[in-house]
C-alpha cells in the first residue's frame, strides 16, 4: 500500500496493546495473589511446604512480591499509561511494533522471573532478586517503553501535557535510573553475579532502589492512573489542577530521599538514617495533597458513590493510600520503628498500600477501561462489581488489622526484660502468640483473592465475542465514550 | 566558606524553588491554560468514537 494512502487513512487509538496488558494484569494478579495465600497459609501451617526447596517460603515469597508488583501492577501500569497518553494527547502510540515488543518482552522477564526464583536463583536484593540476565532483558523493555510513551507526547495533538502523563513519565524516567544503579553486578556465571556495592554502601542503595520502587513504581505510577480515572469516571474534571502540579514536583522531589528509614539502627551512618525520617516525615504533605485532589474531585457529586461500584472503588483505594501514607511516616520515626521493625506491622502497612490502594485503583481502573477497549457499553455484571468491590475492602481490612495486633504484640513481647535483664519471653512464645493472626491474615487474603476470581468471570463475559449484541448497541452508545 | 555553606544553600534555593513553583501554579495568568489542561480527558470524543468503531469491526 502507497504510504501516502496510509497518512490520510483517519487516525485511531492502538487498543490492541492495552487489551493485552489489562487482560494480563486480571490473569497475574490472580497468579501472584493465589501464591500470596499459599505462602500466608505457610506460615500458619508449616507443612505447607511440602518439605520441598522449590515450594519452600524463602523462594516463594519474592516470586509473590515479584508477581504481585511487576507481573500484576506491571502490567496494570503498562495498560492505562499506553491508554491514557494516547487519549490525552489525542494521538496513536508513536509505534505499534515497539509497544507490542515491550508486551511480548514484558512477559518474558515475568515467566523468566517464575522459573529462576523458584530455582533458588536470586541476587537476593529484594524487589531485585532477578539475576543479571533478565535484568539486562528487562532494562531493554523498560527503555523501549519509554521511547513508545515519550515518542507519543512528542507527536501530541495538543499543546499541554496532561498531569497524568506527567507522573506516569516521572515513574518511567525514575524506574530506569533505580533499575541500572541497583542492579548493576559483576555477572561470574550466567545464573550468578555479585553486587557492584559493598556493606553499608550496598545497603543504602538497595534501600534508595527498594524505597523509590514503592514511590515510583507503585506510587507515582498509579497517581497517574488516579488522576485519569477518577475525573473520567467522576465525568468531572480534577478538583484542583495547580494543585496537581504542586503535588507532582513536591512529590517526585521529596520520595527519592526516604530510603534510609528502611535502615534505622543498622550500620548506616546515624546522620543518614535521621536524614530519612526527616524526609520520610515531610513526605507526608505531597502524599495528602495527591490524596485530597483525588478525593475532593467527587465534591458536588458524592451521590455518584452510592451507585457506581467502580467509583467506589477508586475512592476507597485513595482512603487506603491517604491511610498508608499516614502510618508510613509515622513508622519512619526512630523511635516508633525500634518498635515495629522487623514486626508483622511491616507487612501489614506494606499491604495497606499494596492492596488497599495499588490492587483497588488498578481494579477500579479496569473496569473503566476493559468496556471500552472492547467496544462495550459497560462491564457484563455491575452487580459483581460491588461483590468484588466490597471482597476487595474486607479481605484489605482483615489483613491490615490482624497485622498492626500481631505487629505490635511481637515488637512488645520482644522488648521486654525480667529485673534481672533477661528476655521475658522465647522468639518461639512472640511465634506461637502470632498464630491467629496469620490465620485472619490467610483468610482476608483468600477474600481478597477470591475477588479476583469474580473479576475474572466478569471480565470474561464482558470480553466475549458477541455479534448480535454489539451490532444493537452500537449506535445506541455512541455519547458514552 | 566551606562546604557546609554550600549544603546549608541548597535548602534555601529547594525553599525558594518551592515558593516558586506555588506562586506560578496558583497565579492568574495560568488560570485558563490549567482549566484547558484539566478537560483534556474529555476531549477525544471524536477519535475515541472512531477507535470504538475500529474495535466493533473487528468482532
Amino acid at each position: 500500500m502507497a504510504t501516502d494512502a496510509i497518512e490520510t487513512l483517519p487516525v485511531t487509538y492502538n487498543y490492541k496493546v492495552v487489551r493485552q496488558f489489562a487482560i494480563m494484569t486480571v490473569v497475574w494478579g490472580i497468579v501472584g495473589m493465589g501464591i500470596g495465600v499459599w505462602i500466608a497459609a505457610q506460615l500458619a501451617w508449616p507443612a505447607l511446604n511440602f518439605d520441598l526447596p522449590w515450594t519452600s517460603f524463602g523462594r516463594l515469597r519474592p516470586l509473590h512480591t515479584n508477581a504481585v508488583i511487576f507481573a500484576f501492577g506491571g502490567s496494570a501500569l503498562f495498560a492505562t499509561s499506553y491508554y491514557v497518553v494516547q487519549r490525552t494527547c489525542q494521538a496513536r502510540l508513536v509505534s505499534d511494533g515497539l509497544a507490542s515488543f515491550t508486551f511480548w518482552g514484558w512477559q518474558a522477564v515475568i515467566v523468566a522471573a517464575a522459573i529462576t526464583l523458584p530455582m533458588g536463583l536470586t541476587t537476593s536484593k529484594e524487589y531485585a532478586e532477578l539475576e543479571w540476565p533478565i535484568d539486562i532483558l528487562l532494562a531493554i523493555v523498560w527503555i523501549v517503553y519509554a521511547v513508545v510513551f515519550f515518542g507519543t507526547i512528542m507527536k501530541r495533538q495538543v499543546e499541554h501535557i496532561y498531569v497524568a502523563n506527567w507522573f506516569f513519565g516521572a515513574f518511567i524516567v525514575t524506574v530506569t535510573i533505580l533499575h541500572l544503579v541497583n542492579s548493576a553486578a559483576l555477572p561470574v556465571s550466567m545464573t550468578k553475579s555479585y553486587s557492584a556495592y559493598a556493606g553499608a554502601v550496598d545497603a543504602m542503595v538497595q534501600w534508595w532502589y527498594g524505597h523509590n520502587a514503592v514511590g515510583f513504581f507503585l506510587t507515582a505510577g498509579f497517581l497517574g492512573m488516579m488522576y485519569y480515572f477518577v475525573p473520567k469516571q467522576a465525568e468531572r474534571p480534577v478538583y484542583s489542577y495547580r494543585l496537581s502540579i504542586v503535588h507532582f514536583w513536591a512529590l517526585i522531589s521529596i520520595y527519592i530521599w526516604a530510603g534510609p528509614h528502611h535502615l534505622h539502627y543498622t550500620a548506616l551512618p546515624d546522620w543518614a538514617q535521621s536524614l530519612g525520617m526527616v524526609m520520610s516525615l515531610i513526605l507526608l504533605a505531597p502524599s495528602w495533597g495527591g490524596m485530597i485532589n483525588g478525593i475532593m474531585t467527587l465534591s458536588g457529586a458524592w451521590d455518584k458513590l452510592k451507585d457506581d461500584p467502580i467509583l467506589r472503588f477508586l475512592v476507597v483505594s485513595l482512603s487506603f493510600y491517604g491511610m498508608s501514607t499516614f502510618e508510613g511516616p509515622m513508622m519512619a520515626i526512630k523511635t516508633v520503628n525500634s518498635l515495629s521493625h522487623y514486626t508483622d506491622w511491616t507487612i501489614g502497612h506494606v499491604h495497606s498500600g499494596a492492596l488497599g490502594w495499588v490492587a483497588m485503583i488498578s481494579i477500579g481502573s479496569l473496569y473503566h477501561l476493559i468496556p471500552k477497549l472492547f467496544g462495550k457499553e459497560q462491564m457484563h455484571s455491575v452487580a459483581l462489581i460491588n461483590l468484588h468491590f466490597w471482597m476487595s475492602t474486607i479481605g484489605t481490612v482483615l489483613y491490615i488489622a490482624s497485622m498492626w495486633v500481631n505487629g505490635i504484640m511481637q515488637g512488645l513481647m520482644w522488648r521486654a526484660y525480667n529485673e534481672d535483664g533477661t528476655l521475658t519471653y522465647t522468639f518461639i512464645e512472640s511465634l506461637v502468640a502470632s498464630h491467629p493472626g496469620y490465620v485472619v491474615r490467610m483468610i482476608g487474603g483468600l477474600i481478597f483473592f477470591s475477588g479476583m476470581l469474580v473479576m475474572a468471570y466478569n471480565v470474561w463475559m464482558t470480553t466475549r465475542r458477541d455479534i448480535s449484541v454489539t451490532i444493537e448497541k452500537s449506535e445506541a452508545v455512541v455519547a458514552t465514550v | 566558606m566551606d562546604i557546609n555553606d554550600l549544603r546549608g544553600l541548597s535548602t534555601l534555593f529547594m525553599l525558594i524553588t518551592f515558593v516558586g513553583l506555588v506562586v506560578w501554579a496558583y497565579g492568574r495568568k495560568q488560570k485558563k491554560p490549567f482549566d484547558d489542561a484539566a478537560n483534556l480527558p474529555f476531549a477525544d470524543k471524536d477519535l475515541a468514537e472512531r477507535t470504538r468503531s475500529e474495535v466493533l469491526e473487528r468482532e
